[in-house]
């Protein structure tokens, strides 16, 4: 039995480098039996590394990691595991190309177990269905349930709750009460602040490296979160972006923009799990669309980007018919898709000034000699618009997830556009990215473009909104003027209940 | 906060759905060479039971390159070396049988598939161990091993126990099941088949299907991969020892068109060139539908220069067909 003064799990100056580069310069982390504990920093403060350390996957180059007193040493994940510490990571671990069943038997873990902890979480898998024919958030869950049945000591999540909806994340909190009331521990790696005041015992903050911090986190302390994960310079220019949610979207605007001529109209459109929704996507406006997931919104997205061919209904885009049936009618006529994967957009393996332009070649007409200089003064705009960090600009790969982020947009910027679709813009991205997308989005409406914006937080609307839709089983449940949009409401909608009181 | 914890069951494609993708291609193929048939014995005039043997003792070699290629792909590699490694053991067994008893035979058989195994289960250790892409590194053994195998017999020669011919060329008792048919059977069941439900088969599906979500899920990679190549080299040694029986002289030139025609017959079998997807019985059948194929070309007598062009036109349009399929069944 380890002494109460012991905790769990004690790392002490660990360090982790990839050739130059310093992913984990020296984090002391301490985690005590029964708490739930946050691990919380900015993308590339060293979160992920710090739980690959811990868990085997790369070897720390230093520091000491102890569990109940006694140093360890995990050398695989699956060792790991026998030493009490169970990972979800952040890409499923789980075989594509294998059944459900399939990959519980190669990790040797016990079928019964496996379907008893989903029961315990009111989900129902059928095992004998091919992983790559799973829908990614019951894969997280699948994930989660099968490192339970190990019934960790500590149980370490690395942004599950990000691919999740709003009622799958739920499930995954509940797991955590469970998991204190059982005197184990959680670490949680979150960019969701809220709900780290909400679940958390603790929080340790990691910035460029290092822990900078380890508070206790209430109901409304955000704030304070965010300004130690941030340091001094950038709180600031996070004070700015937070006037956005407060004075600048005055209910003028909202009536301004109803009466402004619609860019993209849809009618009564039937695809995939879609059964008829309209909506008219009006000049300066974003429209935001809330949604659990599977409700319709990707194959939404994919038939107005061109992706998927409609079953029914109609599309205008500035008034004229509109029936794409590839990607490129959709960018020729500037109605354009950030989506939620952004590998899938980008070009990983080439530079950030080509990842720009490409979409800029579509046309014949400018094939043939490039002009450099406008090529150069455009990419130097968009760069400059969305602050990428130009430094690892060879190899689009190697940016951070927010820079690479900010290229899937920056290059709509460069090429222009009309209407602008945005799917989950912001997903897996730190609190400070993020606010520099919630105040370019809407820099990009004052200035006249039409923005579709679907978020898998709901704590985005009200700040980017000027309206939202719920979606719920394929058909729009209500409208909602964006500031009116708060998470409760939103959560009402979204499950497809009636609204107590018409606020749109 | 009104979210109601309702239970969600996630139901997938109905089952008869789901086992037409995982074995539709596999049935199709086997479909495929029977339909052959009726055309095949239109033209032949020889007795049947005579054809099917000549048939099985044709398709042996490639039946056994074509299930060394299929593991290999599966695990997310290729090995362009396969035929050329064929040749050094047909023409190692030719030179050093031709005086031995059939029981001596039989156990330099085995020592050649131990040594088959090594061979391959080198390369693939090269190939973990530099991380140099596994194409290069069989690329780059095709022509050592064809090396190797003119230094050991410079021109065809050499010869085996008329026994030991008899293992490819003979019929099970009177039962007029060819035994290069049982030959080929016997290896899918007694070596792959438990291979396939253990996990050391799961796990050679599992990295050629995404090494990352494998190694995360414990398995060694390396060790899995090099695991692949070692079990490839027990399908080039009876390769290469089905050459030698089937023609019962070693020639250094003998394994040249089984590397590329195995990775035909790995397309052809529904092994995902990608890795992770297909399985060995598929492959045996399109190891068989491209030796007919040649059969029945030869039987009508189109020039064998022509032969190779209709050969290659009939892979291609059944890939494509069998693309269209899934789809089809995919939606």
């Amino acid at each position: 039995m380890s002494d109460e003064a012991t905790p769990l799990l004690e790392a002490r100056g660990v360090a982790k480098h990839y050739g130059p580069v310093v992913a984990v310069r020296a984090v002391d982390l301490s985690v005590s039996a029964g708490e739930v504990h946050a691990l919380l920093g900015a993308n590339g403060a060293g979160k992920s590394t710090l739980v690959k350390c811990l868990t085997g996957v790369v070897r720390p180059d230093g520091g000491t990691i102890s569990m109940n007193g006694r140093e360890v040493r995990a050398r695989s994940p699956m060792h790991a595991a026998r030493l009490g510490l169970s990972p979800v990571f952040q890409d499923p671990a789980l075989v594509p190309d294998l059944t459900v069943a399939q990959n519980l038997r190669l990790t040797g873990s016990s079928v019964d177990a496996v379907r008893s902890q989903l029961g315990a979480m009111d989900l129902k898998v059928s095992f004998r269905e091919l992983v790559g024919d799973l829908p990614l958030p019951i894969l997280r869950m699948l994930d989660l349930a099968r490192a339970l049945t190990h019934d960790p000591q500590l149980l370490i999540l690395d942004e599950i709750t990000a691919a999740l909806p709003s009622d799958l994340a739920a499930r995954v909190f509940d797991v955590m009460r469970d998991r204190r009331e059982r005197g184990r521990s959680v670490l949680f790696i979150t960019h969701r602040l809220a709900e780290v005041t909400a679940t958390c015992d603790r929080a340790t903050i990691l910035r460029d490296g290092q822990d900078v911090g380890t508070t206790i986190p209430e109901e409304g302390g955000e704030a304070r979160i965010v300004e130690i994960m941030l340091g001094p310079e950038a709180a600031r220019a996070e004070a700015k972006a937070s006037q956005l949610d407060e004075g600048e979207l005055p209910e003028a605007a909202v009536t301004a923009a109803a009466e402004a001529p619609a860019v993209l109209e849809a009618d009564d459109l039937h695809v995939g799990g879609v059964h008829g929704i309209s909506f008219a996507l009006r000049r300066g406006e974003v429209l935001g669309l809330a949604a659990l997931e599977g409700q319709g919104q990707d194959e939404l997205f994919e038939a107005l980007s061109g992706q998927r061919k409609l079953a029914a209904g109609e599309l205008r885009v500035a008034g004229k018919a509109f029936r794409p049936r590839h990607p490129y009618d959709a960018v020729r006529r500037q109605v354009v898709l950030v989506p939620p994967d952004r590998l899938r957009a980008l070009l990983p393996q080439r530079s950030v000034r080509e990842n720009l332009v490409a979409p800029l070649y579509n046309s014949p007409r400018r094939w043939g000699p490039i002009n450099m200089r406008d090529e150069g003064r455009r990419v130097r705009g968009a760069v400059d618009a969305l602050q990428i960090d130009m430094r690892a600009a060879r190899q689009v790969r190697r940016l951070s997830g927010g820079n690479q982020q900010k290229v899937t947009i920056a290059r709509w910027l460069a090429s222009g556009f009309a209407a602008l679709l945005c799917n989950d813009p912001t997903r897996g991205i730190d609190v400070g990215t993020k606010l520099q997308v919630y105040a370019l989005l809407r820099e990009l409406a004052a200035d006249g473009a039409a923005i579709l914006f679907f978020s898998s937080e709901l704590a985005e609307f009200p700040l980017v909104c000027d309206r939202v839709l719920t979606i719920y089983g394929g058909r729009v449940t209500a409208e909602l003027a964006g500031p009116a949009a708060d998470e409760a409401t939103l959560l009402q909608a979204m499950h497809g209940l009636e609204l107590d009181e018409a606020v749109a | 906060m009104a979210a109601p914890a309702a239970a969600l069951e996630f139901r997938g494609a109905a089952p008869w759905r789901r086992a037409l993708r995982l074995h539709g291609w596999t049935i199709a193929v086997w479909l495929v060479l029977l339909a052959m048939v009726p055309y095949w014995r239109s033209l032949s005039e020889g007795d049947f039971k005579f054809d099917v043997r000549s048939l099985a003792i044709d398709g042996l070699p490639l039946c056994f390159a074509a299930m060394a290629q299929a593991v290999v792909v599966i695990s997310g590699g290729i090995d362009l070396s396969i035929g050329s490694l064929m040749g050094v053991i047909n023409v190692l067994s030719a030179r050093e049988m031709v005086d031995m008893s059939f029981r001596q035979a039989l156990a330099f058989s085995l020592l050649l598939i131990v040594l088959t195994m090594l061979a391959s289960g080198f390369t693939g250790l090269v190939i973990t161990l530099t991380r140099i892409p596994d194409i290069v590194v069989t690329l780059g053994m095709l022509f050592v091993w064809l090396g190797v195998a003119l230094w050991i017999m410079e021109i065809p020669g050499g010869g085996v126990p008329l026994d030991f011919s008899n293992l490819a060329l003979g019929d099970v008792g009177s039962s007029g099941i060819p035994n290069a048919t049982v030959a080929v059977f016997a290896a899918l069941v007694l070596v792959w088949v438990p291979l396939r439900w253990l996990r050391p088969g799961l796990a050679i599906y599992a990295v050629g299907s995404n090494r990352n979500s494998a190694y995360l899920s414990g398995i060694g990679v390396s060790r899995t991969r090099v695991g692949a190549y070692l079990l490839a080299g027990l399908f080039t040694g009876l390769g290469g020892l089905s050459l030698s029986a089937s023609s019962a002289i070693g020639d250094p030139n003998s394994g040249a068109t089984y590397t590329l025609n195995s990775v035909a017959a790995v397309v052809l079998g529904g092994v995902s060139l990608l890795g992770g997807v297909g399985g060995l019985f598929g492959v045996i059948a399109a190891a068989y539908v491209l030796t007919l194929s040649k059969i029945i070309l030869l039987l009508r007598g189109t020039d064998p220069n022509y032969a190779n062009v209709y050969q290659g036109a009939l892979i291609i349009l059944v890939v494509i067909l069998g693309g269209l399929l899934t789809r089809k069944t995919r939606s």
